[in-house]
């Protein structure tokens, strides 16, 4: 019953935020924060008593809902979680009264139907990590991606209508092969049912997979399929920004680890070695496009390109180490970039600007700003000691396990990060102050720096501490991996492990 | 052997403890500052706490070297205390180790840290960041100690990221200048290509052994190298090239002359004493992995060799006395390395320990002659300095002379027993002995020439504008006290021919065993080392002379030398055209790939795709006339709901 109370209420917040006067804008925004912050304080809870050792899934909420017609296949409102998902609802659950606090800054109109968004898209988010029926699945995805195009639509800057409608094809492509392979998974298995699949040992048709996978893809996004990304982060307004790449983006991997590598573990080991690559070339390529940016927010959205490119190649590492930086870099990259778009938001309502060559000189004029800007930097380049580092680290030594080729190429990333977030951090902060109207600016003030504080100690906390976050996943990833060793070994014993294996075993 | 001492964590803490106070009373003084714009805040306590931090790591590493010494050789302090990263594979713990090898360098960090934070006071005073830069200082102690104490290789990388940091911060400074902070990012990106090579050599180094603890790793790899010698080579070879970067030796060393931009206490403590020796600590923390790997230490020998000889060169034409003295710190680092690539493990900590005390005086004088100077760095607008600041040439030329090696000064001893076992080793270290005196000549040459420069000849300022003075007592007394280490620091380690102890080597013993146990030994014959030690002797005392001589007559005598080969003037002056070569090799063709990337490939390419099949399906919207108003919402509306009805249709339609 928890898990339905933490979905639906920011649901109900919106609900309630609904009927009420839209004039009185911090009456909304009180309730919206409120509802929020409850949910984040459930998120919290949930993760405490969580028992990260054990595999499988906690806390099952089920009731019937209705049957399928043609195959008589009851559909059942199940939620559920386990050691991936856990990760993301806290993230999700975290994130949101954070999001809601940096709103007040940028949106001064239609707060209502603002905020009413907000809150739909989190029981989106939420629901779409906990559901455990795929129907139910696949409602919360889109429940989730909706309200996005109101926000970016509406609330974005210039160039919103073309980025909308990018996102809004990618997405429905997206969606639509989706619902290609979910409807032909239900009628093939008899059951949507997400635990009865996965307990599933047979070999599903790999054809299914690639549907998810291709979704999924988009969705995180791996190349090619990114375009997409930078002009809606672009283009989002600061808390849209916040939400897709700190949620959003992670549904895409979530789903890659759930429906592609957890359902269909056959099919994952066969396509491991081409999401090994593209992970691996979309870290470069990621970040040569950051690289070549002039538009700070831009850049950052590039730079996601670039991130999750190592969380896909953690994944499909199909190791213990790669799976465990995986999803911990999940979280990661939800703080830093999440902190990233919350800067740029902040430096943008006061300049009007995101161009680089417009700033210069702001450590000077904003002290306070720049120290919280170096640190986030820091945590993305991943300095060790905080949280990227931890995530790189193991998948980077998981891919290694797997394919030394591929690690290798990933940690040319550790370098080119270094080279373009140094470089926008220079352009931003350092040299003399160019524009007379940058002597003058603000520095943060109270709100801003409450809203960030907590996610810089959460960088702070994963880079010395990750095993609370770790030791939360180990137990579902662990039987992952064992699984995966068991299809590897009922496989073609040439085609499974590296060499490094092999002659440890030897 | 192993010895729970929960105080060793008190080493770094405090100064990182220090750090935040200093960081605090920044804001303290930004704050009153803006109240009003003359308030300096409370900023002698942020000197008082950052000194006296360092000042108690100092003693307790003090206290640790005395419970070191009264136990056996083997016997280590350790301190653990929680685990860091489970990877599965590998799991890492948060945990401190001091052994004999991390109790020098303790004393080093600390002690010639303490020295140069006090310096620090008289030096940034007047700065309006003075509070922050104390800061940066402290944490960059801290880094530097959680680097020489970590038990893993991993809690090492904290460290040496960590260093890299401060360095990156510290160089950048002042970074309203602009080129200040381009110089920090220079630093940290050519680092972090180091980095990324010790990163993958970590991996190796978990296949091999399944544990990245040093002293697992240390003590397991003879029992390792039958089955694995080429993944140990090639993870020694990529944990040297870590080392490359950190220790500025070729082909990474051209960030460390640009790190000069930071404040002149910065270079002596990181850029000289400190942080670029990580490279030299770590290759004699894995010792028995690089004894295992002859071919690498043949590299590393080779590679120090040519470092050494392309900062000698480059630093004979300098003309910004900072900047002699950098190319100098690259070519000190280069015979470290060279020492290394014979398995002299001890001889390169020995000058690790001498360079520290007198590069850190040289960097310190070099400080206190630009202060002196208001603000002067170019050797050619000195001269004559000698009478202006008395205690600063005094102190100088004692570090000027243990730098070029002259007899029985501390460089001269740590020098000399490189060379010597250079020599030893014999064939092809024959040739890197012979690249090391001739860098000896050099070195002896270029110093006296700073020295002659500076000090000596007409006085070549403008005496109407800059009055030259001595600096305040409390940067005088920190040179003393290094001048008198580099004076006699070589007891540390005289030379066997003398019948007495090699202290530093006796010391370090127990963690050289394992590394020489997998080396060859090689001995060098009474006569043939006495040989060596009078050559040493004659081409310091000469190219010295030389060197001060001719120089006394002001910075034209570089054109009587050079005058007629423009070319070589600008290939040794801009360190062997290495930075332009990069340029042309490395940077501008990542721009274009950058640029390719971005334009062609993603928005022409693939970008092009999109909207084309966008533009498609808008225009079949239209011919179908569902956009009423065509506008992009409604668009996006008629759409969702398609989907949703398709969906819908399909679910319920049920034709399965």
């Amino acid at each position: 019953m928890g898990l339905v109370a933490l979905t639906f209420l920011p649901l109900a917040a919106a609900v309630v935020i609904a009927l009420l006067p839209g004039r009185n804008a911090a009456l909304l925004r009180a309730v919206a924060f409120f509802a929020t912050t409850l949910v984040a304080g459930m998120g919290a809870g949930l993760f405490v008593d969580f028992e990260g050792g054990v595999p499988g899934l906690q806390s099952v909420y089920e009731s019937a809902w209705f049957t399928l017609p043609g195959a008589d296949v009851p559909v059942h409102f199940r939620l559920g979680v386990d050691g991936i998902s856990i990760l993301m609802v806290v993230l999700t659950a975290i994130l949101m009264p954070l999001v809601v606090l940096s709103s007040y800054g940028h949106v001064k109109e239609r707060v209502k139907e603002f905020l009413f968004w907000l809150l739909v898209m989190e029981t989106g988010m939420l629901g779409v990590f906990l559901a455990l029926d795929l129907v139910l699945f696949y409602f919360f995805w889109e429940v989730s991606l909706v309200p996005l195009y109101f926000l970016v639509g509406i609330w974005g800057s210039d160039r919103r209508l073309y980025a909308t409608v990018k996102f809004f094809l990618y997405t429905v492509a997206g969606s639509l092969v989706m619902l290609v392979g979910v409807i032909e998974l239900i009628y093939s298995q008899g059951t949507s049912d997400v635990g009865a699949l996965l307990a599933n040992t047979s070999e599903l048709p790999a054809w299914i997979f690639a549907s998810f996978a291709l979704a999924f893809a988009i969705k995180v996004p791996v190349i090619p399929f990114h375009t997409w990304l930078a002009d809606a982060h672009t283009e989002a307004p600061t808390s849209g920004s916040v939400l897709l790449a700190g949620v959003l983006l992670k549904m895409g991997t979530y789903g890659l680890l759930r429906f592609g590598i957890q359902m269909f573990p056959h099919a994952a080991v066969d396509a491991a070695p081409l999401f090994l690559a593209l992970g691996a070339i979309g870290i470069v390529y990621g970040a040569l496009l950051a690289m070549a940016q002039t538009d700070l927010k831009r850049l950052i959205a590039c730079s996601s390109v670039s991130h999750l490119g190592f969380v896909v190649l953690g994944m499909f590492a199909l190791t213990q180490a790669g799976l465990r930086g995986g999803v911990l870099q999940m979280v990661n990259h939800g703080i830093s970039t999440g902190l990233l778009f919350l800067l740029v938001g902040m430096v943008y309502e006061r300049t009007h600007t995101r161009e680089l060559d417009r700033f210069g000189g702001l450590a000077a004029t904003m002290p306070l700003f720049a120290l919280f800007f170096v640190i986030t930097v820091l945590s993305s380049v991943g300095l060790p000691g905080l949280n990227g580092f931890v995530g790189e680290y193991m998948i980077l030594l998981g891919t290694f396990e797997a394919s030394p080729l591929w690690s290798v190429v990933g940690v040319t990333g550790v370098i080119f990060g270094a080279i373009y977030l140094l470089r926008a951090t220079r352009k931003v902060l350092f040299g003399p102050v160019v524009h007379e109207s940058n002597r003058r600016l603000a520095d943060l003030n109270g709100r801003e720096i409450a809203l960030m504080a907590p996610l810089v100690l959460l960088a702070v906390w994963i880079g010395v501490r990750p095993n609370t976050f770790i030791g939360k996943t180990a137990g579902t990833l662990d039987a992952l991996q064992r699984r995966i060793e068991d299809v590897r070994g009922a496989g073609d014993s040439a085609a499974a492990p590296s060499p490094i294996v092999e002659e440890e075993q030897g | 052997m192993t010895a729970t001492w929960n105080a060793l964590w008190l080493v770094p803490l405090l100064p990182l403890l220090g750090s935040a106070v200093c960081g605090v009373i920044h804001f303290l003084c930004l704050k009153q500052r803006r109240a009003d714009p003359n308030a300096t805040g409370p900023i002698g306590a942020a000197s008082a706490v950052a000194c006296a931090s360092v000042l108690a790591s100092f003693v307790i590493a003090v206290v640790a070297f005395f419970k070191l010494l009264n136990a056996d050789g083997f016997t280590a302090l350790t301190s653990s205390a929680w685990h860091w990263i489970d990877a599965g594979s590998v799991s890492i713990d948060v945990a401190m180790v001091a052994d004999r090898l991390s109790s020098v360098m303790l004393l080093v960090v600390t002690g010639v840290g303490f020295l140069i934070h006090v310096y620090s006071i008289g030096y940034m005073k007047g700065d309006p960041g003075f509070a922050k830069f104390f800061a940066y200082l402290n944490l960059f102690v801290f880094a530097m100690l959680i680097l020489v104490l970590s038990s893993n290789l991993i809690g090492l990388f904290v460290g040496w990221e960590g260093v890299g940091l401060c360095s990156y911060l510290l160089i950048g400074f002042w970074y309203e200048k602009g080129w200040p902070a381009a110089a920090g990012q220079k630093a940290f990106v050519v680092n972090r290509i180091g980095d990324a090579c010790f990163l993958v050599g970590s991996f190796l180094l978990v296949s091999v052994f399944g544990t990245l603890d040093l002293s697992d790793v240390a003590a397991s790899v003879p029992a390792q190298l039958d089955a694995h010698a080429g993944r140990l080579a090639l993870a020694a070879l990529l944990l040297f090239g870590g080392a490359c970067g950190k220790s500025a030796q070729f082909p990474l060393l051209t960030w460390l002359p640009d790190a000069m931009a930071g404040p002149t206490p910065v270079s002596a403590l990181i850029h000289a004493a400190t942080m670029v020796t990580a490279g030299v600590y770590l290759v004699v923390r894995l010792n028995p992995l690089f004894a295992a790997a002859p071919e690498v230490l043949t590299v590393i020998g080779t590679v120090g060799a040519l470092t050494a000889l392309i900062g000698a060169s480059t630093a004979l034409l300098q003309r910004d006395i900072k900047k002699v003295l950098a190319y100098s710190t690259v070519s000190q680092l280069g015979y470290m390395f060279l020492g290394l690539g014979s398995g002299a493990w001890a001889a390169a900590i020995f000058h690790l320990v001498t360079h520290a005390f007198f590069k850190g005086l040289l960097f310190l004088g070099a400080g206190s002659v630009i202060h002196g100077m208001h603000e002067e760095q170019d050797m050619a607008r000195m001269g004559g300095l000698w009478s202006y600041m008395p205690r600063t040439f005094l102190t100088f030329l004692c570090g000027a002379a243990a730098l070029s090696g002259l007899p029985l000064l501390s460089g001269f001893f740590s020098k000399d027993e490189i060379l010597a076992h250079t020599f030893a080793s014999g064939g092809f270290h024959y040739a890197l002995w012979f690249v090391g005196v001739a860098t000896a000549a050099m070195t002896a040459f270029y110093t006296w020439r700073m020295v002659s420069l500076t000090f000596f000849g007409e006085a070549r300022f403008d005496a109407a504008h800059v009055k030259p003075h001595e600096s305040p007592a409390v940067m005088t007394a920190p040179l003393m006290i290094l001048a008198f280490l580099s004076v006699v620091g070589g007891v540390l380690g005289l030379p066997h021919v003398f019948h007495v102890t090699h202290l530093l080597k006796t010391w370090l013993e127990p963690v050289t065993a394992g590394g020489d146990a997998l080396l060859t030994a090689h001995t060098l014959s009474v006569g043939s080392e006495w040989v060596l030690l009078g050559l040493g002797s004659v081409l310091a005392l000469a190219f010295a002379h030389y060197g001060f001589h001719l120089y006394k007559r002001g910075p034209e005598t570089d054109d009587e030398i050079y005058g007629s080969r423009p070319e070589v003037v600008g290939f040794l002056s801009s360190a062997w055209s290495l930075d332009r070569i990069y340029d042309k090799l490395v940077v501008k063709p990542l721009k274009l790939g950058a640029f390719l990337i971005a334009v062609v490939v993603d928005q022409f390419a693939i970008d092009g795709l999109v909207n084309g099949a966008g533009a498609l399906a808008a225009n079949v919207a239209r011919r179908l006339r569902v956009l009423v108003d065509g506008s992009v919402k409604s668009y996006a509306l008629w759409m969702g709901a398609g989907a949703a009805a398709l969906a819908i249709v399909w679910i319920f339609g049920g034709s399965a």
